[in-house]
């Protein structure tokens, strides 16, 4: 892998800053009306399919903060999901407020399972984050399985219902196209104004060499458990707004295959890559939808994905260009410039 | 004392075989400097071509013990196959990019294995019994002190500690006398001065490869025969024995079999004897919290050598 990562044009644009942030707030302002127009008109199926798209993509996104831009291979994703969304779950059955404050209440639950994500991954990544490279993978996945293990086990917390092995059901649902899309936006724009800004170098410099990195005075713990905590927080967000979307939780449904899942994504649109992850998520939770026919071959098919994509083209399918990058503004290959004393 | 006694057979057995699993994972680790993520899948694999061999041999009626070595045997040839199928068609040609590009290959192969063996036409999702080749009775029982209830042995645990016994001489022999073993023991040692000093590098780790996958393959016959055959089974299995190999210290071949006799031990007495019976699910949770541990205070593990990264 190459080292020369220094061309990441800082800005995000040509038009000045604020241009921008009013015309992302419009568009989640927009998104309130247009919401309540999708719920009375469009096709549930099709609203379905949105809405997991729009989940798919705050994940693929979150984690591509770890394992893509700074490079540490987590596993555990699905395990910070699993936290958000049973403490959405757990709150939306017992204490759920309907009627007009029902909008600021959901806003809270949601963003109260994102801290609780927060945390699990401040909890994870300190200990964890000393490790390097497969033995991290391997202890995030450790983690997953412990907080699989363990919400098979409770039953309730305090008197409120957590479901243990036959997992959480009729929660009320909150979750509508609005609120995917509020935190779609929040998700990408927060990332990608940290990603992109000059303190957002600190994370690709970890990626191309950790050593390097912390020679240059990069606070590299700092940095990674950063990253993660930021990457738990939306991964708990998702959580909680598939919790409140499907109204069915099921413990098994957060184990290893799911983070698989969202390593995928990642991988596949290119680790590094934020329209990359995006376009991965998307396409990756529509396509099966077409191929029904071949659907229990869908893992099948994605493993095989997996392997020939690290075969042909290990650095995904943008690499770590953004869509709209040309190759010329992209990173130019690693060139040994400077010669050995 | 009789629990305790039990459960400390019960733990060894268990711990057998994850130890043959373990001594896939540590030998691959050595030379390649690879977790195999799919040698779990490998072991899922032994148990499933020893599902369908015991179906077939039982139709032709042939004695118990031919029946059972053949079945063995049968496992342990195919997994070798396919450890180097995988190991020719998935890892070698990646075998001079970034370790993470073989480790996302890894997952990708284990994926692939576990959810091939999935379909219906290939295994199917639901587990299945084992044929019975051997029928489960006690083979030894004895008391302990003056208790009523005896310790007891199965037959089928007793062929668990014989083979493993037998395949850890074995194994010691191939790796410390043979001419193989010694260019085994020089490529994990320093792979570009073994490549330097003639040894056919490409032919040592396929042939790492088969011998682990062989091991894995034993390792999942018996565990076929002592529960069932589900095409998930190489999943936690696989894990356990990966945080064996750990606690043992990764690369170390007699760490290997440490780890997972410890790793056997723990959690056979933690899910019997020390957690109360209420808790006992937690067990599963345990072994991963002892690979963290590990890894944060010691992770060279007990038997491995300390290696600090240099610039």
């Amino acid at each position: 892998m190459g080292n020369a990562d220094a061309d990441h044009p800082v800005r995000a644009g040509r038009l000045p800053s604020w241009v921008i942030n009013l015309f992302l707030i419009v568009l989640v302002a927009i998104a309130w009306p247009l919401s309540r127009l999708f719920d009375s008109q469009i096709d549930p199926y099709f609203l379905d399919l949105i809405i997991r798209i729009g989940i798919a993509i705050i994940l693929a996104v979150s984690l591509n903060l770890i394992n893509g831009i700074t490079g540490q291979f987590s596993l555990g994703h699905a395990g910070f999901m699993a936290m958000g969304a049973y403490t959405c779950g757990v709150i939306a059955k017992h204490h759920a407020i309907t009627g007009g404050a029902s909008v600021p209440f959901f806003l809270g639950v949601t963003l109260l399972s994102g801290v609780v994500g927060a945390l699990a991954g401040l909890l994870i990544g300190i200990p964890t984050l000393r490790l390097r490279g497969d033995y991290l993978a391997i202890a995030t996945l450790g983690f997953g399985e412990i907080i699989y293990v363990v919400l098979t086990k409770i039953r309730s917390i305090g008197g409120c219902e957590v479901g243990g092995a036959a997992g959480l059901h009729d929660i009320p649902t909150f979750t509508n196209f609005f609120w995917v899309f509020a935190w779609g936006m929040i998700c990408i724009v927060f990332i990608w104004r940290l990603v992109y800004s000059a303190k957002g170098k600190a994370f690709y410099a970890i990626r191309e060499d950790e050593i390097a990195a912390a020679a240059m005075g990069v606070d590299t713990t700092f940095y990674k458990v950063t990253a993660f905590v930021i990457g738990a927080f939306f991964a708990g967000v998702a959580g909680a707004l598939a919790a409140t979307w499907s109204g069915n939780l099921a413990p098994g449904s957060f184990r290893f295959m799911r983070s698989v899942e969202i390593v995928v994504m990642v991988v596949l649109g290119g680790s590094g890559s934020i329209t990359g992850s995006i376009l991965a998520a998307a396409v990756l939770t529509w396509l099966p939808e077409q191929l029904r026919a071949v659907e229990q071959w869908r893992m099948v098919i994605y493993s095989l994905l997996l392997i020939v994509m690290m075969l042909v083209r290990p650095e995904g399918l943008l690499g770590r260009r953004e869509l709209w990058w040309t190759r010329r503004r992209a990173i130019p290959r690693a060139t040994a410039t400077v010669a050995p004393p | 004392m009789q629990l305790l006694v039990q459960q400390v057979i019960n733990g060894l057995s268990i711990g057998a075989v994850y130890a043959l699993i373990a001594l896939g994972y540590t030998m691959v680790y050595g030379v390649l400097r690879l977790i195999n993520f799919a040698h779990g899948d490998v072991y899922m694999v032994g148990a499933v071509i020893a599902f369908f061999l015991a179906t077939w041999f039982q139709r032709l009626g042939l004695p118990v013990w031919v029946n059972l070595s053949l079945v063995f045997l049968g496992a342990a040839m195919g997994c070798a196959a396919l450890g180097f199928i995988i190991e020719r068609f998935a890892y070698r040609p990646l075998r001079n990019r970034p370790r993470l590009v073989s480790l996302i290959t890894a997952i990708g192969v284990s994926l692939f294995l576990e959810n091939l063996f999935q379909q219906k036409m290939v295994f199917g999702a639901r587990p299945r019994q084992f044929p019975p080749l051997i029928e489960t009775r006690t083979a030894i029982s004895f008391h302990v002190g003056h208790s009523p209830v005896a310790v007891n042995i199965t037959n089928l645990d007793v062929i668990n500690f014989v083979l493993v016994i037998a395949l850890m001489i074995v194994l010691s022999w191939v790796v410390l006398r043979t001419r193989t073993g010694l260019a085994l023991r020089a490529v994990s040692y320093r792979f570009d001065t073994a490549a330097l000093m003639g040894i056919n590098t490409d032919r040592i780790i396929a042939f790492t490869f088969m011998l682990g996958s062989a091991l894995a393959a034993v390792a999942g016959v018996i565990d076929a025969m002592r529960y069932q055959v589900d095409p998930l089974m190489g999943l936690v299995a696989g894990l356990k024995a990966f945080v064996a190999a750990v606690i043992g210290g990764i690369g170390s071949i007699p760490g290997a079999v440490l780890g997972g006799l410890l790793m056997g031990l723990i959690e056979s007495l933690l899910r019997g004897v020390i957690l109360p019976s209420d808790y006992s699910g937690y067990a599963d949770g345990a072994a991963f919290l002892a690979l963290i541990l590990i890894l944060l205070f010691r992770p060279s593990g007990i038997l491995g050598k300390y290696a600090p990264e240099k610039v």
